[in-house]
């Protein structure tokens, strides 16, 4: 995972709530069995269908910062949706509200997510509407986003904010533990199941 | 300290907790499907790791699998290629797979109950949302991505946070016609597809303790769709006896000393809930969805909303475009939607109660002539514990189709799906744009209501049928 401490880019606004994961990427393309090259598919029925949809607009086309509703990511745990927004050139999604597992995803992918209040989430989408070119910067090291005159705080647990700046594999720190997880295991009650065939 | 149930199962499963780190969370039962995992396996072989517990890893093909000629290769290539990267990942792994065509073969929340695989007080986890399924037998049990699933395989532990705690509680006797679905959209409806955000939620009261193993299942599957990280029930006897003889449920004395700790896993008398919600049973009817997301459901005597009610800018604009793209008009009596797809299935409603009760609708009648039905049974079992009871020929007598079991039109990853602009009544979970085939519209029902839907080919409660 690559670290992630600081981005500055433009930001797309996408206006709406309960953009769930079957529409950042449909399931057919989650037939694939690599974890890059997703782009195609990402938001790929709204691209189609309306022509004014936001991404197709040329001034957000280069965005790496999307700027969505309420519970963004609902729905399918596919981590394909996270991927396919890495691979359409996006390193943060801000939204007042994510669903669980796409965020925990996200701290996987090295996709920064942020949760503003409703409040200064409109208020960026006026002034990214206003005018598409502004730059925002999103501060990982500083935990806030700051565009124009603007500077927002945010909040992210210490230790997924270490992770994301560091770009630490999870697997990794886990494995430091190994001595841990044996120990556990030595106290499992026997009679828990075992996946092997039973007959 | 008093605890809630999902306390007691989340704390019997840390493996190490430090101030400032996420806890380590033992994984009991780890279960794959093709669609998420072929990327955590290659993730394992670059990093040159194994699996660390085969043994507690179990893997089937749903997601892609066609419901039609099931012992034929596969003809869509990329469906084909994702479940053979399956086969050569646990061939290499040393993970038992139930493939197309085995008899434990089937969706990967129906086989894990149904194998006796999933325990109350185990910690169960798939790269697919729906785990939360497994909750019913009151286990603490949440879908994960792919990065996760890596994680488990390569180490059988997850980091984690303690999730918040909330009740949903149901007390009183349901009515006819009325069943889990319809308490689960209702709950949704209320709690909206956020409402269980960062909760693990216990379902708990009068309604729920009467509920079957099947009926409970329905209700801890659609946790997801309220936002929640998992959902849980109180094991109890019905649990026990659901479990009891199962291939991989304990035998002998095992059995008793399995019982007795199951039998602790109740929530303490004060344990403290984050938020709590309650519900009537007795004043449900039957509940469908009529927008894109399933927090857009109704009674089904109700109308189609209007936008303009709707006071907050973000709901009436969801609104607005949800009636877009379903194609209906404010006002619509709910009732009058006419559908040309019914849908009987998924791990939400695949299982054998939800056949039967779908079947005893259909049986002696026809449903309508321009519907179509597709009844896909959610395993290998269930569909042969169907022909054992004879429902097969029911739904074929009635003009619906008898297919294999899988996933199927739930999502679409298999040929079956909706055209663009097509409408069904389906009994899966999610009613999201496009998720039942390009340019389709669902509307989530129970089985009583899909059964009702197709013998008239309009959103029908079971209770209209009669006298009709």
């Amino acid at each position: 995972m690559d670290a992630f401490t600081t981005h500055t880019g433009t930001a797309a606004p996408l206006r709406r709530t309960n953009v769930d994961t079957d529409q950042i990427i449909p399931a057919e393309y989650l037939k694939r069995i690599t974890r890059t090259g997703f782009e195609d598919g990402l938001f790929v029925a709204w691209r189609t269908n309306e022509p004014d949809f936001v991404l197709n607009r040329p001034e957000y086309a280069n965005a790496s910062i999307l700027v969505a509703g309420p519970d963004f990511g609902t729905g399918s745990s596919r981590e394909h949706a996270n991927w396919a927004l890495l691979d359409g050139g996006f390193r943060v999604v801000i939204s007042p509200r994510f669903a669980d597992i796409f965020r925990n995803n996200s701290t996987k992918a090295g996709l920064l997510t942020v949760v503003l209040p409703e409040a200064e989430v409109e208020a960026l989408w006026a002034a990214i509407e206003a005018d598409p070119a502004l730059p925002v910067t999103v501060d990982l090291q500083a935990e806030q986003v700051t565009y124009g005159d603007t500077t927002v705080p945010f909040q992210i647990d210490p230790y997924t904010r270490w992770r994301l700046l560091e770009g630490l594999d999870d697997v990794g720190l886990t494995e430091r533990h190994l001595d841990d997880i044996e120990a556990f295991e030595a106290t499992r009650p026997s009679w828990k199941p075992t996946a092997l065939p039973a007959r | 300290m008093p605890k809630t149930l999902a306390e007691k199962v989340y704390d019997a499963h840390v493996v190490r907790s430090t101030e400032g780190e996420p806890d380590l969370l033992y994984i009991d039962l780890h279960l794959v499907h093709e669609v998420t995992s072929p990327q955590a396996f290659d993730g394992l072989r670059a990093a040159g790791r194994t699996v660390r517990r085969p043994d507690l890893t179990m893997a089937t093909e749903d997601h892609n699998v066609p419901t039609l000629d099931i012992l034929k290769p596969i003809a869509d290539p990329v469906s084909r290629a994702q479940v053979e990267a399956l086969r050569r990942n646990t061939a290499e792994f040393g993970i038992r797979l139930a493939p197309m065509g085995d008899r434990d073969q089937g969706i990967v929340h129906v086989i894990g109950p149904q194998l006796g695989l999933t325990q109350p007080g185990m910690t169960i986890v798939c790269g697919d949302s729906h785990t939360s399924t497994h909750g019913a037998f009151g286990a603490l049990a949440f879908g994960i991505g792919t990065s996760e699933v890596e994680h488990v395989l390569a180490t059988q532990t997850l980091p984690q946070y303690k999730p918040k705690q909330m009740a949903v509680t149901v007390d009183g006797e349901l009515p006819p016609g009325v069943s889990a679905k319809d308490i689960i959209l209702a709950v949704i409806a209320q709690i909206g597809t956020g409402g269980g955000q960062g909760y693990v939620i216990e379902y708990r009261g009068s309604a729920i303790e009467k509920l079957s193993m099947e009926a409970r299942m329905t209700i801890c599957n659609m946790s997801i769709e309220a936002g929640a990280k998992a959902g849980l029930i109180a094991p109890d006897q019905t649990t026990f006896d659901f479990l009891k003889g199962r291939p991989h449920a304990p035998q002998g004395a095992d059995w008793d000393a399995a019982v007795a700790s199951w039998s602790t896993l109740r929530t303490d008398e004060d344990a403290v809930f984050d938020a709590e919600v309650h519900l009537d049973a007795s004043a449900l009817t039957p509940f469908v969805t009529w927008g894109t997301n399933p927090g857009q459901g109704l009674p089904i005597d109700g109308r189609v909303p209007d936008p303009a009610e709707f006071t907050d800018e973000g709901d009436r604009r969801a609104a607005e475009q949800a009636l877009e793209y379903m194609g209906l008009t404010p006002g619509t009596p709910l009732r009058e939607i006419e559908v040309d797809t019914v849908f009987l299935g998924s791990c939400t409603n695949g299982r054998i109660e939800d056949l039967r009760v779908a079947a005893e609708l259909l049986r002696g009648k026809r449903i309508d002539a321009s519907t179509r039905m597709l009844v896909v049974p959610g395993s290998v079992a269930v569909k042969a514990q169907a022909e054992t009871e004879g429902l097969d020929r029911v739904f074929t007598e009635a003009g619906a189709e008898w297919r294999g079991a899988g996933c199927s039109m739930c999502l679409g990853m298999n040929p079956d799906q909706l055209k663009p602009g097509e409408r069904s009544a389906s009994t899966s979970n999610r009613n999201f744009q496009g998720r039942q085939g390009k340019g389709g519209r669902t509307h989530l029902v129970s089985p009583a209501v899909a059964a009702a839907t197709a013998l008239t080919g309009r959103l029908t409660a079971p209770a209209d049928l009669i006298g009709a």
